[in-house]
């Protein structure tokens, strides 16, 4: 992947691209540390909704949230089907859950639509632009804004 | 290595010299009179100058100058170090540390307040010295020179002599012996009895092995009239001189009242790295103007010498740096002191408290035993060490479910892992360990300047500063520390005429004390003032609305109202206490470390602060237990007991309280599973265990669970690196299955059940 990119002009960049339900969503590759299979999460107590608990990541305790619900959508029902991205946003590490992981993507800014006008305000603020690829539609979120800086200072 | 990091280095070692100065200047003050104290405080403020000039820091050489100029006299004893003489000097020391920071960090030290000092200093060095007052003033530094060396001091009382080697290119053949006389050692016994004749030459081994000719020939003069000679024929020219070599040999008439045992007895340590021969002379007639070569170029000790040591040769130089070869310390930013005798010392800290100037000198000499790592190795090292024991929980787990659970060969191996890992962790702990000597010695600025800004009378006495605490609390002590030394000097302490008219000293003492017990450490600051003025307190709480006007307390109660939130007690708020930050705050972050905190007070005696702390914040000892369908850990520390409710033992109390009796005794029962959200039915008291924990105010509660799992050591995974802070959940931990399992933050689940709820301190629920 690394080398490929090397050839690549320099506005392109790779985004992972995965599934949640019938849709699809990527994020920069750079801010994903790894991908695993689900394991069973350790719940928080008085945790909102969509952070489903904690789990081992090699010795670090790693919270997972359910993208689904975070971004508004129906809430998972966690299986061993299910995959979960492991993400750094800002100097913490989280653990995204989806469906399935299904392409990485190469793209350069041109490709990247402004988000058309629609009702959701929570999707609207998460998504950071929309990809046409083969016929399908690709929303790139961005997980800065899902997880703010600054919000465990808050706590 | 470019010039920033040389200073770095210079400040770093400032430090060490302040910690030193300060050390040695406090020994001085109570009454500590071995010269070698003065010197190395002395030494300290040397140091500190000579750096301080090479980085051309004006303002902190010249004081330092003054400074030293004064030490000069202490040490020559022209000046007596009375206690007035040392609280001066003490202050010196405090103004050195902050134009030594001043230099580091920029920024100033107010002038007024140098020149007051360089002008108390000078006038101690001229205006009370009685004697020599031109002496001292300007010629401290020549001598300063040599006394900052500390291998010379303990031999300033011998004379080199110069010793011609001249010849040593043109021949090496012609080589006079060249008589070489002891005398001036100065213990002239009268020469009785026996008389030796000693040829010693040392081997290269001899040298290695940190022996000293020089020692050795002086102990031998100890035991009668001692003429030695130097034979040197077998000295190379210089450029076959091995630097490491051995070429000399000694020629020793020893008259002694000793027998040959005695006098052998001095080699007893060399004997095997060198030629020795000892005879007894049948002429046993003391001629003492006998200079003359015993054995002029004897055969025997062909093979070589050692030169004199005073002479500076090379074959001395490289001799003596392998003999005594000093170990050099790292100097690296961010880094601590490795003691390899940290557990050790850790086991003998209780015990040794009483003896701390015996301490402070063992750990001066032991400085060659210390290496220095950086801190971010050592953490990784602790990260490692626990993963390895979270792996060895989660193979044995693994073991025992599986097929071979029975083989007796797999559980000896793993129950020897087991062990082998809890060494591991113990001692890689115990790097961390670090003496809470340095906080101690900061605090008795803090005492000073306290002490001075309420005008009374302070002494700090400190006791077990060598008690071991991991760093990451000792990191966090120093707050707390700080606040309730103050806190003792200006609240806990009267004026120096109230202390009078009630037949106490005028100086007040506060006491500094650290030790372990079971587990913890446990620090006390005691002061021998008034103690709590009860009538006051419950009066201030009062009215302030803490309690109620009929409220009957007892005297603990009453103590315990000083760390209520918006509690101060100084009628007239003072500088250094009293500025908003009281005693709940103290409280608060020693809670925070898993600390509990609590006073005793007698009145017209003192009061005393009692803080425990764990001795590290990487790993506790839990109790693993289950709450509804969750395993949760509870810190042992905060458990009293465990029992199972009987039916009996559950009162309702209004609508749905439920309160147990113990001993007749009646808690709250906590439901744990509730009050974290984990279930919305309360537990049943009866199919439960109830865990007896300690609250806040010193009341307890029975922490409600479903059932126990067991006991065991877990290491402490903090939940904010990648998440936030959760309310009543102190942090997470990694069980033997892999699994997370949060530890209980029982304050907060206690508080919680009187409060109604835990705080809702959660902000992500407020994002989008």
């Amino acid at each position: 992947m690394h080398q490929t990119s090397k050839n690549l002009a320099e506005d392109a960049r790779e985004l992972i691209a995965f599934r949640i339900g019938e849709q699809e969503f990527c994020v920069d590759i750079m801010s994903v540390r790894e991908i695993r299979g689900w394991t069973p999460a350790t719940a928080l107590p008085h945790s909102p909704g969509y952070v489903l608990g904690v789990i081992n990541l090699r010795g670090a305790v790693l919270p997972i949230v359910d993208l689904s619900s975070r971004l508004g959508m129906k809430e998972s029902d966690p299986s061993a089907r299910h995959v979960i991205i492991v993400a750094q946003v800002y100097q913490k590490v989280v653990g995204l859950l989806v469906d399935a992981v299904s392409d990485i993507l190469t793209v350069t800014d041109d490709n990247i639509q402004p988000t058309p006008e629609v009702s959701s305000e929570l999707d609207r603020s998460f998504a950071k632009g929309v990809l046409a690829i083969e016929g399908r539609m690709i929303c790139l979120i961005e997980l800065e804004s899902i997880f703010p800086e600054g919000e465990s200072e808050a706590a | 290595m470019d010039m920033n990091e040389i200073k770095a280095i210079f400040f770093q070692e400032c430090e060490e010299q302040l910690a030193e100065l300060e050390t040695g200047l406090l020994a001085i003050n109570d009454g500590d009179d071995d010269p070698e104290t003065v010197n190395a405080v002395f030494r300290a403020v040397h140091s500190i100058k000579g750096g301080a000039g090479a980085f051309a820091l004006d303002d902190l050489v010249s004081f330092a100058h003054v400074f030293e100029t004064t030490l000069d006299c202490v040490r020559s004893k022209q000046l007596e170090p009375t206690r007035d003489v040392v609280k001066v000097l003490l202050k010196s020391a405090d103004v050195l540390a902050d134009l030594t920071n001043a230099a580091r960090d920029g920024g100033s030290v107010e002038k007024s307040r140098c020149e007051a000092l360089v002008a108390d200093l000078e006038a101690l060095a001229n205006g009370q010295v009685p004697v020599s007052d031109d002496a001292v003033a300007d010629e401290p530094a020549p001598e300063a020179e040599s006394k900052a060396e500390p291998a010379d001091d303990d031999e300033s009382d011998f004379k080199p002599v110069p010793v011609q080697f001249d010849d040593l290119q043109e021949s090496d053949a012609e080589f006079e012996p060249v008589p070489f006389s002891f005398d001036e050692f100065g213990t002239d016994q009268a020469p009785a009895g026996n008389r030796f004749k000693i040829a010693f030459k040392p081997k290269p081994d001899l040298y290695l092995k940190g022996n000293e000719t020089l020692l050795l020939l002086r102990e031998l003069d100890q035991l009668g009239t001692l003429e030695v000679d130097c034979d040197w024929s077998e000295l190379p020219a210089l450029d076959a001189l091995d630097p490491e070599g051995a070429y000399l040999t000694w020629n020793a008439t020893l008259t002694t009242a000793e027998d040959e045992d005695a006098v052998r007895s001095v080699f007893e340590f060399a004997e095997w790295d060198c030629e020795l021969e000892i005879t007894a002379d049948e002429d046993a007639a003391p001629t003492a103007g006998e200079a003359e070569p015993v054995e002029d170029g004897a055969p025997e000790t062909d093979e070589g010498a050692s030169p004199p040591e005073p002479a500076e040769t090379a074959a001395a130089d490289d001799a003596e740096d392998a003999a005594a070869a000093p170990v050099e310390t790292l100097e690296l930013p961010n880094v601590i002191e490795l003691q390899q005798a940290a557990n050790a010392n850790k086991q003998d800290a209780a015990e040794n408290t009483a003896a701390p100037k015996t301490q402070a000198r063992a750990s001066a000499t032991g400085a060659g035993s210390t290496i220095r790592v950086e801190l971010g190795r050592i953490d990784r090292l602790i990260n490692l060490v626990g993963e390895l024991v979270i792996n060895q929980a989660m193979l044995a787990q693994s073991v025992t479910e599986s097929a071979t659970a029975g083989s007796s060969a797999v559980t000896m191996g793993l129950e020897d892992l087991q062990q082998l890992t809890r060494e591991i962790q113990d001692s890689v702990m115990a790097i961390r360990a670090q003496p809470v000597k340095p906080i101690f010695q900061r605090m008795s600025r803090t005492v000073r300047e306290a002490a001075e800004m309420v005008g009374k009378n302070v002494r700090l006495v400190t006791e077990g500063e060598g008690t071991e605490v991991d760093k990451t609390v000792i990191d966090k002590l120093s707050e707390p520390l700080t606040h309730m030394i103050r806190n003792a000097v200006d609240h806990g302490l009267e004026t120096p005429e109230d202390r009078q008219a009630a037949g106490k000293p005028a100086e007040g003492i506060v006491k500094l004390s650290a030790k372990h017990r079971s587990g913890r450490i446990v620090l006390e600051i005691a002061d021998d003032g008034a103690g709590i003025d009860r009538e006051r307190v419950r009066q201030k709480a009062v009215d302030r609305g803490l309690i109620s006007a009929e409220a009957t307390l007892s005297d603990e109660e009453i103590d315990n109202l000083i760390f209520q939130p918006g509690f101060s007690t100084a009628e007239q708020l003072s500088d250094i206490s009293g500025r908003g930050v009281g005693m709940d705050v103290v409280k608060r972050s020693i809670q925070a470390l898993g600390g509990r905190v609590s006073i005793t007070s007698t009145p017209g005696k003192g009061s005393v602060f009692t803080m425990s702390l764990p001795l590290t914040l990487a790993v506790l000892d839990g109790m693993v237990v289950s709450v509804a369908d969750q395993t949760l850990v509870v810190p042992l520390t905060s458990i009293i007991e465990t029992l199972k409710p009987e039916n009996e033992h559950i009162h309702g109390f209004g609508a749905s309280g439920q309160l147990i009796s113990i001993r007749d005794s009646f808690k709250p029962l906590v439901d744990v599973g509730q009050i974290l959200n984990f279930s919305n039915a309360p537990t049943d008291p009866l199919a439960g265990v109830a865990l007896l924990v300690d609250s806040e105010d010193g009341g307890q509660s029975a922490l409600l669970v479903d059932a126990i799992q067991g006991q065991r050591q877990v290491v402490i995974k903090s939940l904010e690196a990648n998440y936030a802070n959760v309310p009543g959940i102190a942090a997470a931990t990694i069980l033997g299955d892999g699994q997370v399992a949060l530890i209980v933050d029982v304050e907060a689940v206690v508080s919680a059940s009187r409060n109604g709820a835990l705080k809702s301190e959660m902000s992500l629920a407020a994002v989008g």
